[in-house]
């Protein structure tokens, strides 16, 4: 793939690669693991000549912990895998929180719990949202919908990961990396470099030690340093994006993130072709999540179907946001299956038939 | 939803299923239309069948994951079995003659049979039967232009491959010629 500005058509997992080379990633630290070995792969043929430090480490483990090393010295360093590899990075992701280390890392997720399968899944929006390592710390956490932002959500990545020096996931699914679709790659150097003076990168004489640690062993200094998380935490909460598509005038909100939220936009073409006004709100940014709109838009519509590839798991953060107001109903599929844009359309065909009785009823 | 074309092509692995529907995204995406390009990527891959489902749209296309179709390619039997009952009333089924032992029954979908393995060893290369059956395909649903899957060849053809665009050229025309010259099947 030649490295200018125009169309072309990428694999999610290529995009993503290609785009963290444009968007100045000095290191990468990986491990293959299906579905999203063609990242490794990608930045193995082009990394290297292109200035990047790219390493295959020996495990999950070792990888995550060259992340400390390379952006703890100041470098702008991405990590990817897929879920049974991230839940083996839950400790060094937990101990970057705590020293305040910005990363990307990439979690391509496929079915489980265990070592699963192969196959696309949403299955850990809990690990990824609600810590996964231990300890009150988040990650900022970006879901691409397709391929293009599979590749921008990489530049926004690194950018959010080093102003607020937090780690930031993109979650995407087996899907997303495997699927091609047209991507316009944002131009080289548009993500500049910022000086990071806290890095551990050589002391000159002019200022004090950098230390970077998180080991914080009086408590009286723990407890500040998860003051310092939390207040930066909610300041995150600015952050917040998401997408509405036809809201308006809905009774039925789908609320779907990643490739949940494409087929739950067929479902909405196909439901909307019936006569059946649905909305579809999708979260782009799954921490901060953006409970404000869908509070907002529980005054309006009838009732809401969270649609994930997971048991229902942003359904949880759905029903906070919804807080009672109105019914919060779930389609969902696990294990590596995905629903059908038919199977979606089934079940608002079902919520629209009971709201049309009870309204009958009432009038 | 009616600007949207949606394709499923089934095979064995090998026989260049996915590479026929990436000739064919890439070459809806020089002629500026939306498109997805979504593969099996599964262990069905490992001796059953690959397939991939393509995408054109004129539109931002929703989801990359259909399960029926306005069109299907298919290669094997397995995949006739599959995807047979999944092409939408009035759309079109094009099968590779010699790998399919129970053909369809004709019924509310248009069927075409095609000898893709034959034409491609007249033409002295197996490899391209799946650009035979890609210009058969053409020649019914011309939703991409001919002139668009040869500049789509030389991007997808890595360097080393660049040799067999006259070769392919050549399938895509003969495919293209059986259907042009085909008895419609009762």
């Amino acid at each position: 793939m030649k490295a200018n500005s125009e169309i072309s058509l990428m694999k999610g997992n290529e995009a993503l690669a290609e785009a963290a080379l444009r968007a100045g990633m000095q290191a990468y630290f990986g491990y293959p693991i299906t579905p999203q070995s063609e990242i490794l792969e990608y930045l193995a043929v082009h990394g290297t000549k292109r200035g990047a430090v790219i390493l295959q480490a020996e495990s999950e483990l070792a990888a995550i912990n060259m992340v400390y090393g390379a952006a703890g010295a100041g470098a702008r360093v991405m990590i990817s895998s897929s879920s049974p590899g991230i839940s083996l990075m839950q400790e060094g992701i937990s101990y970057m929180a705590s020293a305040e280390i910005p990363f990307l890392i990439v979690n391509v997720q496929r079915g489980g719990p265990g070592l699963g399968t192969i196959q696309p899944s949403q299955g850990d929006y809990f690990q990824a949202t609600k810590g996964g390592g231990h300890g009150d710390y988040r990650l900022i956490v970006l879901a691409p919908a397709s391929v293009q932002e599979m590749a921008d959500f990489v530049f926004d990545g690194f950018r959010l990961a080093e102003k607020y020096r937090v780690g930031t996931m993109i979650l995407a699914d087996g899907a997303l990396g495997q699927m091609m679709e047209k991507v316009v790659q944002p131009p080289m150097g548009s993500l500049p470099l910022a000086e990071k003076p806290w890095a551990t990168a050589g002391k000159p004489p002019s200022r004090e030690r950098n230390i970077l640690t998180s080991l914080f062993i009086q408590p009286e200094k723990m407890e500040e340093v998860n003051l310092k998380l939390q207040r930066k935490y909610r300041e995150i909460q600015s952050e917040v994006r998401y997408e509405a598509i036809q809201v308006e005038d809905a009774d039925i909100i789908l609320v779907a993130f990643g490739l949940a939220a494409r087929i739950s936009q067929k479902a909405l073409e196909l439901a909307r072709h019936k006569g059946i006004r649905v909305g579809l709100v999708r979260p782009i940014t799954l921490y901060p999540f953006p409970s404000a709109i869908l509070s907002q838009i529980a005054l309006s519509a009838e009732a809401f179907l969270v649609v994930e590839m997971n048991a229902g798991q942003m359904l949880e953060d759905v029903e906070l946001a919804v807080r009672g107001e109105k019914p919060v109903h779930f389609k969902g599929r696990m294990g590596g299956m995905l629903p059908s844009p038919e199977e979606v359309l089934r079940e608002i065909e079902s919520i629209a038939a009971v709201h049309a009785a009870n309204s009958e009823l009432i009038s | 939803m009616s600007n949207t074309y949606e394709i499923i092509i089934s095979g064995f692995g090998g026989q260049g299923v996915l590479s026929l529907g990436q000739i064919l995204a890439y070459a809806a995406m020089i002629e500026g239309k939306e498109v997805s390009w979504m593969p099996s990527y599964g262990p069905e891959m490992r001796g059953g069948t690959a397939n991939c489902i393509v995408i054109i749209s004129e539109n931002r296309i929703s989801s990359p994951i259909v399960t029926t179709f306005d069109s299907g390619i298919i290669l094997n039997q397995p995949s006739m079995d599959k995807f047979f009952g999944k092409i939408k009333p009035g759309g079109l089924l094009l099968y590779e003659q010699s790998t399919i032992i129970k053909p369809p029954a004709a019924g509310t979908i248009d069927i075409l049979s095609i000898a893709g393995m034959k034409e491609a060893q007249a033409l002295g290369s197996k490899q391209v039967a799946n650009v035979v059956m890609l210009g058969a395909f053409l020649e019914r649903k011309p939703v991409v232009s001919p002139e668009s899957v040869m500049k789509a060849l030389q991007k997808v053809l890595p360097e080393h491959r660049r040799h067999l665009l006259p070769v392919n050229e050549k399938a895509l025309i003969r495919g293209k010629e059986l259907v042009a010259h085909a008895v419609p099947a009762v």
